[in-house]
């Protein structure tokens, strides 16, 4: 039975039963089988399940699970290959986008994604991400830009925005010391060999459509084979942030979207 | 028919590596190996298919080397002693998750950018681990350009048998000079998918996963005791060894690679001289002939270990021997060989007493 619970003088909220709503005709969203039913380990609020799970409905929308291989990196995600019901490798840090390479040229009819982190992407594993995009690859890879790292503790990130604090920036990243925050997905677009690039965002439920689409047609256009697919996702830290998940996206907005705005960088037949 | 040409070393090994049907390399050039990735990326697509890449660098080069063999793959990367360092890391993760695929190191002076002379100073390296964590490579050593043939083809088929990478430990003089080699005919590519592989998982199958992490202490040290295992099963299969003259030797010589070739000239000089010499040369040198040359110390007077490093094997080799005979050590560095002249004088001066 739906009932409103009082919670103070004109404050109330409705409380509605689980089966009033959770019936087959209100059914809206299944679990879709590329994705495993390990619980994940993410902190609450983080955008890793988010993104995960477009990249999951991906797979599973374009039926090409027994066609696909994904690469795991080092960072929050190194776990990802529990939660993908799918092939998968764990690279080193850094190095998801070579062992994608490896896997594409002698799978050149598979589907091959690498999913990094800004640490693994756009420190340790710069040289391999130039020269995976500037060869054109047909793959995918999926970059998550939170500006931290997070597995390890919350240190700085190359993607760390300037003032922003963390452990090893306990004062607020300096240029002085520490340069300025890496745009590598603006480097990344210049490449002939990239054929589609974007950013995105999985805050909102419009972003996460686009976000969505975005992933899909990286998993698409590898059929073409007329280079790379980069998709970043701007996304949130809320445990090294140290900020609930509400805070945390507030601030990704306000302070992560002007630095790293989101849209397409290179569009297919859209050069500019 | 036998098919004979004259060959470098390291376009015969490239040559070998097509007919061994490999499916895949992915390198870096570094002196004085770089013929290996210029044969190929001339001969090898148009021939079979193959893949040939440039890497970016060695440290690229290792994981595209992962990711390809974990998809099922024969593969092979190449290199030399600098940049088989920027690699230790990714033998480590291969060795770890268990996949088959050869590597080859034409070793050269060294430490740090050394000389492009040839060196064995890369046998602790190669045998000991190298990388992080407990872990075997299987490791031949070629003495001449037939064996850079031949270690291609056994080196594939030792790093399939036992789901293991397979190291080829030359040098950079048996990288550089050439031999009349045969070849052996061309083998067919893979066809069949591993089980293990990871190329798309069907409805029917379980998801493969590649990974060398796990973060329970128990499950890691369950993953170390089955390498353990297999590493103990390696050794009891997969020694090989020559030994030449040991039968009526009084001293013996033990060698791997190309100073094992210039030790059976020191054992015709000496013998000229009437001093009885052998040689002894692990083919393997992980694993390690250990018996065998503990029971060839049984029957000779003393040992002299000859390496072109400051005394790297010689360590194993006095584990085999534990103390039954002196073992004495000539080594030279950076790029140099020694002579057979050097090695008998060596021999002379340190077995004085027991050879009167």
């Amino acid at each position: 039975m739906n009932e409103k619970r009082m919670l103070g003088e004109d404050h109330y909220e409705q409380v509605i039963a689980e089966e009033s709503i959770c019936t087959n005709e209100n059914l809206v969203y299944e679990k879709p089988e590329t994705l495993t039913d390990t619980p994940m380990h993410y902190c609450p609020g983080c955008g890793h399940g988010v993104a995960h799970r477009l990249i999951a409905e991906a797979i599973a929308e374009l039926d090409i699970q027994d066609k696909t291989v994904g690469v795991a990196p080092v960072g929050c995600s190194v776990f990802a290959y529990n939660y993908f019901n799918i092939d998968m490798t764990e690279a080193a840090h850094g190095r998801a986008s070579a062992v994608a390479t490896g896997i594409k040229r002698v799978l050149p009819d598979k589907y091959v994604f690498s999913y990094q982190g800004d640490g693994d992407l756009a420190a340790i594993g710069t040289g391999e991400t130039i020269h995976t995009c500037n060869r054109g690859e047909n793959i995918l890879i999926v970059f998550i830009n939170n500006g931290i790292y997070g597995m390890t503790g919350g240190q700085m990130a190359p993607t760390t925005l300037v003032g922003m604090k963390s452990t090893t920036t306990p004062f607020g990243r300096e240029v002085a010391v520490m340069g300025n925050p890496l745009r590598i997905t603006e480097l990344i677009a210049q490449l002939p060999g990239v054929y589609y690039c974007t950013r995105v965002a999985v805050n909102t439920p419009a972003n996460v459509r686009r976000a969505k689409k975005a992933i899909v047609n990286g998993f698409k256009y590898q059929e073409l084979k007329k280079g790379l697919s980069f998709v970043e996702v701007v996304s949130n830290c809320p445990s090294n942030w140290k900020m609930t998940p509400l805070e945390s996206n507030k601030w990704m907005e306000e302070n992560m979207f002007p630095f790293y705005p989101l849209g397409d960088l290179k569009v297919p037949g859209k050069e500019k | 028919m036998k098919e004979l040409k004259l060959m470098k070393g390291n376009e015969a090994l490239a040559e070998a590596a097509i007919r061994a049907g490999c499916d895949g390399y992915f390198g870096y050039p570094i002196t004085p190996q770089s013929e290996v990735l210029e044969y190929l990326a001339e001969h090898a697509a148009k021939r079979t298919g193959m893949v040939v890449l440039q890497a970016e660098s060695e440290v690229a080069a290792i994981n595209m080397i992962y990711g390809a063999s974990g998809a099922g793959k024969r593969v092979m990367t190449s290199s030399s002693s600098p940049g088989i360092s920027l690699m230790q890391e990714g033998i480590s993760y291969i060795a770890c998750a268990e996949l088959p695929c050869l590597l080859v190191n034409v070793v050269r002076g060294g430490p740090g950018l050394g000389t492009i002379q040839p060196s064995q100073g890369d046998y602790f390296q190669a045998v000991k681990g190298g990388g992080h964590g407990d872990y075997k490579l299987i490791v031949l050593a070629p003495s001449t350009v037939q064996e850079m043939v031949d270690h291609v083809k056994l080196g594939f088929e030792l790093a399939f048998k036992w789901r293991n990478p397979t190291m080829i430990l030359a040098d950079g003089a048996l990288g550089q000079m050439m031999e009349k080699v045969e070849l052996f005919p061309q083998q067919p590519r893979i066809t069949d998918v591993p089980e293990w592989a990871t190329v798309g998982k069907p409805k029917n199958r379980e998801r493969n996963i590649i990974t060398s992490l796990h973060m329970q202490a128990e499950a890691m040290e369950e993953i170390n005791n089955n390498l353990q295992k297999k590493y103990k099963a390696i050794a009891e299969e997969e020694i090989r060894f020559e030994m030449i003259g040991c039968d009526d030797a009084d001293v013996v010589l033990v060698a791997f690679g190309l100073v094992a070739r210039i030790c059976t000239k020191v054992v015709d000089l000496a013998r000229e001289k009437g001093i009885k010499v052998g040689v002894f040369r692990p083919i393997t040198v992980s694993p390690y002939p250990y018996e065998a040359l503990n029971t060839l110390a049984n029957n000779v007077k003393g040992i002299l270990t000859v390496e072109m490093n400051a005394g790297q094997m010689v360590e194993d080799v006095r584990l085999a021997v534990e103390g039954k005979v002196p073992v004495e050590f000539l080594g030279r560095m950076g790029g140099v060989i020694p002579s057979p002249e050097e090695i008998l004088h060596k021999l002379e001066e340190k077995f004085v007493g027991v050879l009167a």
